[in-house]
């Protein structure tokens, strides 16, 4: 079993295999399940991510009317102009943001790797598979190398913002996506190991700050800037830039700043976003004067 | 390690917006139903720290009451869950106390029908892992990762053996195991972590094996 980055890494150049075949291998080792099995079960997350997608885009609005509609504006802007930054990247931006819309309205998303950051992945996923022409085996392998990334995060600092602040959901979410980029874009290993270390690089600090305690604000836009640095960092890392601070130690640091973060600006809702005037008087509005 | 499947990462599939508000909180309520055994006629749930302050904003509501109803966390009917529960005849209320807790995202659920009742304590750590740390009165730590046993008997010798041994003749592995008693010789309680899902055969086999009060299994 693979603990850290340079670990998984190294397992997959000694055996001159990807990244998400590791992870592959070592889930049929563990769970005792043919890869079959392991590969249908990536299938099913994967559908429901395409269905999450396809009902954002459609256009949600949460219940308590803070977020949603958002992931439509941007598709179509993308068809009367072409965006600055780019159609995949806008693509990725909105697809992630429909992802977390849904997630606030109570529709069903594939935790990734929680609810709160379930946009990045899938949104990165599925705006850059048709420039990479993906087979659905190879966005199924995305989303094992990004698990494989994410499980060294979630075993040597953590993924919740509760825990670790924001920098622990979108901040991993967004590295996540970076590293499975890469490799479909046929980077190696070590390629996927730089992305991720840049895009958490860039997340470090990041605050979870809900107005209202609620996942929506400012949760769904984080995401959709998420799965937008995720492409960058991928290009960067492809393009052979690497990350002077190696990805372990960028993933210890986001856990030392997680510990020494204010329990104020870990997901109580009392600081931040939440503590400004426009989000105390949301928070009013939605719980009354009661809170 | 804390986290070994990958599914832990990618996954679950769930009901939004907050694997622990959501999540966590449907998969306490089902840790509740099965424990009972069966469906409960009333539940009345104390929600403490971030549940009682943003249950609603999160759907937690529906989603302990989802659970209890024998809904996995992503159940198309979860948002329907309240007023399922209404057509079913399940009265469920929800108390939102002060009183501070160990962990923010706490509930208490105390479950019951016409002639028997139980007592949970549950808590989201988050991701929708759940754990649950208490059972009638008995301070417990029983993660949601794999299946459980939980087995109130009288605190006898022998009363373990006798649970172990079954186990081993069926060649189930114990993962983890704790033994709590309320007093010398009164009630007791096994929590029991094991490999694989124990057959309704065995738990019989167990009820009936000496000094044995009751008996429950929680599906991972």
């Amino acid at each position: 079993m693979f603990r850290t980055v340079a670990e998984l890494v190294e397992l997959a150049d000694n055996e001159q295999i990807s990244i998400s075949e590791v992870m592959i291998r070592q889930e049929i080792d563990i769970k005792e399940k043919t890869r079959e099995e392991v590969l249908e079960e990536m299938e099913n997350n994967l559908q429901i991510m395409e269905k999450a997608i396809e009902d954002g885009l459609k256009g949600v609005r949460s219940t308590t009317g803070l977020t949603g509609g958002d992931a439509v504006l941007i598709q179509k802007y993308m068809k009367k102009k072409t965006p600055l930054s780019g159609p995949v990247m806008m693509d990725a931006v909105s697809k992630a943001m429909g992802t977390n819309e849904v997630n606030a309205a109570m529709g069903i998303i594939c935790a990734t790797p929680t609810a709160g950051s379930a946009g990045c992945v899938p949104g990165a996923l599925f705006a850059v598979k048709d420039q990479l022409n993906a087979t659905r085996e190879e966005m199924i392998r995305f989303l094992f190398t990004a698990g494989a990334f994410g499980m060294v995060v979630a075993n040597n600092a953590f993924i919740s913002g509760a825990a670790g602040g924001c920098q622990a959901e979108v901040g991993s979410a967004g590295a996540m996506a970076s590293a499975a980029i890469v490799e479909m874009a046929g980077g190696t290993p070590q390629q996927s190991a730089e992305a991720f270390a840049m895009t958490l690089k860039n997340m470090l600090g990041l605050v979870c700050d809900p107005v209202a305690g609620l996942v929506e604000v400012p949760c769904v836009k984080r995401n959709a800037l998420g799965s937008s640095q995720a492409i960058v960092s991928a290009d960067m890392a492809l393009a052979g830039v690497v990350s002077r601070i190696p990805c372990d130690e960028v993933i210890g640091a986001m856990y030392r700043i997680g510990r020494q973060m204010p329990s104020s600006l870990r997901e109580t809702g009392e600081g931040g976003l939440a503590d400004t005037p426009t989000g105390r008087l949301l928070k009013e509005k939605i719980f009354g004067m009661s809170i | 390690m804390k986290y070994n499947s990958v599914f832990d990462i990618i996954g679950p599939v769930m009901v939004g917006p907050s694997s622990s508000h959501t999540a966590g909180a449907a998969r306490i309520g089902l840790a509740a139903r099965n424990l009972f055994g069966k469906e409960p006629k009333w539940a009345k749930i104390h929600l403490y720290e971030s549940f009682a302050k943003t249950y609603k904003g999160h759907g937690t509501d529906f989603a302990l009451a989802g659970g209890l109803l024998g809904f996995a966390t992503d159940d198309p009917r979860m948002s329907k869950a309240l007023d399922i529960a209404k057509e079913r005849g399940i009265e469920i209320e929800y108390i939102e106390d002060s009183a501070s807790s160990d962990h923010p995202n706490t509930a208490r659920l105390v479950i019951g029908n016409d002639d028997e009742s139980l007592e949970l304590v549950g808590i989201s750590i988050g991701g929708g892992k759940v754990e649950i740390t208490e059972l009638n009165g008995f301070a417990l730590r029983l993660s949601g990762n794999h299946p459980a046993i939980l087995i109130m008997h009288s605190d006898r010798f022998g009363a373990i053996a006798s649970v172990t041994r079954i186990l081993a003749k069926h060649e189930i592995n114990i993962g983890h195991m704790e033994v709590n008693r309320k007093d010398i010789g009164k009630e007791a309680l096994m929590v029991i972590e094991v490999d694989q899902n124990v057959e309704d055969s065995i738990l019989v086999e167990l009820k009936n094996a000496e000094h044995i009060i009751s008996i429950a299994k929680i599906v991972s």
